[in-house]
């Protein structure tokens, strides 16, 4: 980095705020946004940004990125997780638990944060519920809160015994954080690889139906009503998951979730040529799905977008397909995709909303939980952190797998043309991506 | 060198319906495809009648045998139809092979096609490897040899193949005579385990092509769980079913995968599904019983039904190496032509 403080001035976008967004160039100086106006002066010294026909937003805040280290590092570091999330207009990413050995101490937590110390956006972690992952017993969920981890999950399984789950809600709503569930009873879904219905039945690969995603949300949601700990659930895929949300949330209970974008842009029969990049956790499922769950985006029922982005090195996704390992990336295409998937349904400025201020709320950094001066998801106004995300909407690009940031190529969208790029990524007030490029 | 059959100058005569490159699903043959097929394994049927039953068609072609899986006659029957068209024979022992020491099927795919193969004949337990395969070879031809739950085309032909034997020598005429016209409005009854089955995936595609009328009778627990644009119908009780039947291709029930647990037992399997003795009566005079093998004799059939001419079982087996030397030529021999079915061009 640069000698003292670092001046940008993002020139000729428009800004956005509550109420749509609104010509304005943005002054960052030494890490906080100090002007938002139109003509803005440029200070001595400053590096100007063009910003023409891009809409200016805060830093966007993934709630679900694998960065695979410790463990992976074949498939990712929290390096290039942070930088490929930086190239995709994230200024903040919670990393998931299941490393190896998984983020279910403070040991393990300490090593990810460190490493994230340096990293091009600010780095969270989400503790394990339980030690290992096994769905046993509790992981020192206060030790790991007393570190400022205020999210905890299994994710890449669900906690399987209801007895356990209810636990730990109980012990997290004691400690204030909020717990996160990747649904999935694995009674119903284990041997399955795809989403279980015509295609499954076609293509003769078994099957994980919906049902085993909705049996344990409906279960997970009785326990909220019962300990009245908040919760939050991961990549919601099915329309019978939004209809038990939807009732959930016109009953009050305190839970959150999120869809990521490939279950909004792709439909299992993308899995019809066997080409295991299409292999995810949840599965991709049918139109029907994917119409509930933007649907479900639009009006409110489901908060916001996350990646799940799931990096597998070349030769894990090189097998037969249902040996090959679920996941796909997502950090460097999601805005693109959600925009894309979502147009017409919800305006860009609330797609990038729910990808900021939103996931900023559930993950407890934004403005009502830090100082204005460090919190992610904005607001862009005076006094904030400097965390932006520039993406120019009308900006086609085709990701090539071959030239992304990330470790691993398990891009579904590679070689497809998108529309809607990220432009600028500014992080702590310090550009890391310049015109679709990677500093650093 | 003998002169040209008849059978043989018909092969050789006819304009070509091009199938290949690759023999991934019944779906890439159509029903011009299968005809095609069926077409060229009469005359192989004929080449096989002969005292030596080898001809130098495929001559300095390298064909090797993959296998993943267990399987005995279908190995069998496709280096038996290679080396009658004197086809050099690869034969990878999966159980040998480097497989054992973590190399990936890629890698072994590109290592094999390096040595120069032709063809692939590829048995695998998953369900789409062969679609992959064919994505990575070259300029090998792939032919699913069965993939998981997915297809099994080559055991579909055989049963056409079959089918029209039994249907022509029933009106006294050549099978070739009936061309696939014998299928129009033929009723299939497919019974049993049809979710995990890949012949009964490759059965639906073929008889449904042909213009047959296809009947799934079943388990509903062994059903696909979405018939979603399945060209069938579904009939819920077996008696019925066969009784309007002309053909019934029973299946196995495949109990070493698991599917034991989707019924109560064995015996109200058989009690429900199982040609019976007691169920046989009921299947019209002319009706044919297709088993694609290995046969459960008590569970899926009853012993002495297994015995009755109207189960053409012996004749698949049979029959498989004739059609499985027309699908190594069509997608093999397109070039040398038949240079020398006979041997005597040039």
């Amino acid at each position: 980095m640069a000698e003292g403080p670092i001046t940008v001035v993002i020139r000729g976008g428009r800004v956005v705020g509550a109420g749509g967004a609104r010509r304005a160039d943005v002054v960052v100086e030494g890490g906080t946004i100090v002007a938002v106006e139109e003509g803005a002066a440029t200070p001595p010294g400053a590096t100007v940004l063009d910003a023409w026909g891009c809409l200016v937003a805060p830093g966007l805040v993934d709630l679900h990125a694998h960065l695979r280290q410790p463990g992976h590092e074949e498939a990712e570091t929290v390096e290039t997780g942070a930088r490929a999330a930086a190239l995709g207009g994230f200024s903040a990413v919670v990393a998931m638990p299941n490393t190896d050995p998984p983020i279910d101490c403070v040991a393990v937590a300490e090593e990810v944060l460190a490493l994230g110390r340096d990293a091009a956006c600010e780095v969270l972690v989400a503790g394990a519920i339980t030690r290992g992952r096994r769905g046993e017993e509790l992981a020192p969920m206060r030790e790991l809160a007393a570190m400022g981890i205020r999210l905890f999950t299994d994710d890449g399984a669900g906690v399987q015994s209801g007895a356990v789950m209810r636990r730990a809600l109980e012990y997290a709503l004691g400690i204030g954080v909020t717990l996160a569930q990747h649904c999935e009873d694995e009674s119903l879904a284990a041997g399955g690889v795809m989403h279980d219905g015509a295609w499954s039945s076609r293509l003769g690969l078994p099957g994980m139906p919906a049902a085993a995603e909705e049996a344990m949300l409906a279960r997970d949601l009785a326990l909220v009503r019962q300990t009245g700990a908040p919760m939050h659930f991961l990549h919601l895929s099915t329309k019978g998951s939004v209809a038990l949300l939807a009732a959930a949330r016109a009953e009050g209970l305190p839970v959150t979730a999120e869809v990521t974008p490939h279950h909004l842009a792709l439909l299992d029969a993308a899995v019809e040529g066997y080409d295991p990049v299409f292999r995810v956790n949840p599965p991709l499922r049918t139109r029907d799905d994917a119409d509930a769950l933007a649907r479900a985006l639009a009006d409110g029922t489901i908060d916001a977008i996350a990646t799940d982005h799931a990096p597998h090195p070349p030769e894990a996704k090189d097998l037969p397909f249902d040996q090959a390992p679920p996941g796909m990336l997502g950090l460097e295409t999601a805005l693109s995709v959600a925009l894309g998937a979502l147009g017409g349904i919800l305006a860009p400025e609330e797609v990038l909303a729910r990808m900021s201020s939103v996931p900023a709320a559930i993950a407890r950094i934004g403005p009502a939980d830090r100082p204005a001066a460090s919190a992610q998801g904005g607001p862009v106004a005076p006094g904030a952190a400097g965390h932006l995300c520039v993406v120019d909407p009308e900006a086609t690009w085709i990701p090539d797998a071959h030239r992304l940031a990330s470790r691993s190529r398990n891009s579904p969208f590679a070689g497809t043309p998108l529309k809607g790029r990220v432009r600028h990524t500014l992080y702590r007030g310090v550009p890391v991506v310049v015109d679709a490029e990677a500093l650093q | 060198m003998s002169t040209l059959t008849p059978a043989e100058q018909e092969l050789a005569a006819a304009p070509r319906v091009g199938i290949g490159p690759h023999l991934l699903s019944v779906a890439d043959l159509g029903a011009e495809g299968i005809a095609e097929v069926l077409r060229v394994a009469e005359a192989f049927a004929e080449v096989e009648r002969r005292s030596i039953p080898k001809v130098p068609t495929l001559r300095g072609k390298v064909v090797a045998t993959l296998f993943f899986e267990e399987s005995t006659r279908t190995r069998l029957s496709f280096e038996t139809a290679a080396k009658r068209l004197s086809a050099d024979v690869l034969s990878l022992a999966v159980a040998s092979s480097a497989v054992q020491k973590g190399e990936s099927l890629r890698d072994t795919i590109e290592t094999i096609e390096a040595m120069g193969i032709d063809a692939v004949v590829l048995r695998h337990r998953s369900s789409g490897a062969p679609e992959q395969v064919a994505r990575w070879v070259e300029r090998a031809h792939v032919i699913n040899a069965g993939d998981g739950w997915h297809e099994h085309p080559s055991q579909a032909l055989v049963d056409c193949f079959t089918v029209r034997q039994v249907l022509a020598e029933a009106s006294g005429v050549a099978p070739s005579s009936l061309g696939v016209a014998c299928f129009e409005g033929l009723r299939v009854v497919i019974v049993g385990d049809v979710r995990h089955s890949r012949v009964a995936r490759s059965e639906v595609l073929a008889y449904s092509a042909l213009g047959a009328e296809v009947v799934l009778c079943g388990p509903n627990s062994l059903l696909p769980v979405s018939l979603e644009g399945w060209p069938v119908k579904v009939a819920e009780d077996m008696d019925d079913a066969i009784a309007h039947a002309d053909v019934v291709s029973l299946l196995r029930l495949q109990a070493e995968r698991g599917s034991g647990s989707f019924v109560p037992s064995l015996r109200e399997y058989t009690a429900g599904w199982g040609l019976t003795a007691e169920r046989v009566h009921r299947l019209p005079p002319h009706a044919i019983v297709t088993h694609p093998g290995p046969m459960v004799r008590g569970v899926e059939i009853a012993s002495d039904v297994a015995d009755l001419p109207a189960v053409v079982a012996t004749r698949q087996v049979t029959n498989g190496v004739a059609v499985r030397m027309a699908v190594l030529f069509l997608l093999l021999g397109a070039d040398s032509a038949l240079e020398g079915l006979g041997g005597v061009r040039g």
